[in-house]
């Protein structure tokens, strides 16, 4: 569940920030890798919650730093 | 910063004030300025809108509330933020009672005094970017500018204290579920849904609308002085101004997120 659920999270934030999907690997740090600031990455958090239909907290993403990270704090949602 | 264009009777007001519109001494002059002009009008309705990709506004302008504050001393700290906190008063009970249709359209950011802004408005159309927040206990204080009380309107009382004690941001589609947002619309396309939604409200009687607006929208004025009461006695606290100080000085680029 998590792989499908971290390629669909990849390809989603490589939408947004219109870049190669391959370029993302799971461990890398969102932030640096997307160059993200606090408005894009509320931005991809909507995107998120409206492609996996869930709802996520801001607070449950406290500390949360690489796509694997957010993939599995997404599928504790599912 | 902001601008404002009429077509017929509909005008709109956009904002453009990088990063994120955050509302400041400069807004409230341009805001007092273009609401003395629309009352002075025959318009018939309003759109308000965000030039910027970042969102629709992220607030209350922190940098300069904080350095206007510790430019003063401690004991004028209370004088300074009423003076402050009505004037924003004016301002958003202003738009809240224009005698018109009003219609925010939201992207992006749509936090604190920027949800208030909105909220002001009879209408939201929301694109899916669209994230709204009430931040402000991560300070030490509470939404200032009529937040509380216009949120209460429009949704039940446990929403309030979720988004309020959490902190927590929503997306378009959970406040269009909620019933403060009226619409979710492809992103890209709030302002062109709000122009044919404007051009509706405006065929009917204006009498009739501004009527069936003060008897809808009008909050207890008892209820906005408390607020503005409350919101002074936190901000008073020393955990407040050192709160800010935080925000202000860090450089970290989520300093928008909980």
């Amino acid at each position: 569940m998590t792989s499908h659920t971290l390629s669909k999270l990849i390809e989603l934030a490589a939408k947004r920030f219109r870049i190669e999907p391959r370029t993302l690997q799971p461990e890398d740090d969102i932030f640096i890798k997307l160059e993200m600031n606090s408005f894009q990455a509320l931005s991809l958090l909507s995107d998120l919650e409206l492609a996996f239909d869930i709802e996520i907290p801001d607070y449950e993403l406290q500390g949360v730093k690489t796509f694997q990270g957010l993939a599995d704090v997404i599928d504790k949602r599912r | 910063m902001i601008d404002w264009t009429q077509k017929e009777e509909i005008w709109e007001l956009r904002l453009s004030k990088k990063p994120c519109n955050e509302i400041g001494t400069e807004m409230f002059q341009k805001l007092e300025r273009f609401l003395t002009e629309i009352k002075g009008s025959n318009a018939k309705s309003l759109i308000i809108y965000s030039a910027l990709e970042s969102g629709f506004c992220a607030g209350a302008d922190l940098r300069e509330l904080y350095k206007e504050m510790i430019s003063q001393p401690k004991d004028q700290y209370r004088p300074k933020m009423k003076a402050f906190l009505n004037r924003a008063h004016d301002v958003m009970n202003a738009f809240d009672m224009l005698p018109l249709s009003t219609i925010a359209v939201v992207h992006g950011a749509c936090f604190g005094g920027g949800f208030e802004l909105a909220l002001t408005c009879d209408l939201i159309v929301a694109e899916p970017s669209a994230r709204f927040c009430f931040p402000e206990l991560r300070l030490g204080i509470i939404p200032g500018f009529g937040g509380i009380p216009r949120l209460k309107r429009e949704v039940g009382n446990a929403f309030v204290r979720d988004l309020l004690f959490t902190g927590r941001s929503i997306n378009a589609q959970k406040a269009n579920t909620l019933g403060f947002v009226s619409q979710v619309v492809k992103e890209g396309e709030g302002l062109n849904v709000a122009r044919l939604t404007a051009r509706q409200t405006a065929k009917f009687d204006m009498e009739t609308l501004k009527s069936a607006k003060a008897f809808i929208k009008r909050l207890p004025e008892e209820e906005l002085e408390r607020e503005k009461q409350l919101f002074l006695f936190l901000f008073e606290r020393p955990n407040v101004i050192e709160a800010l100080s935080r925000f202000v000085q860090s450089t970290d680029l989520r300093s928008y997120l909980p």
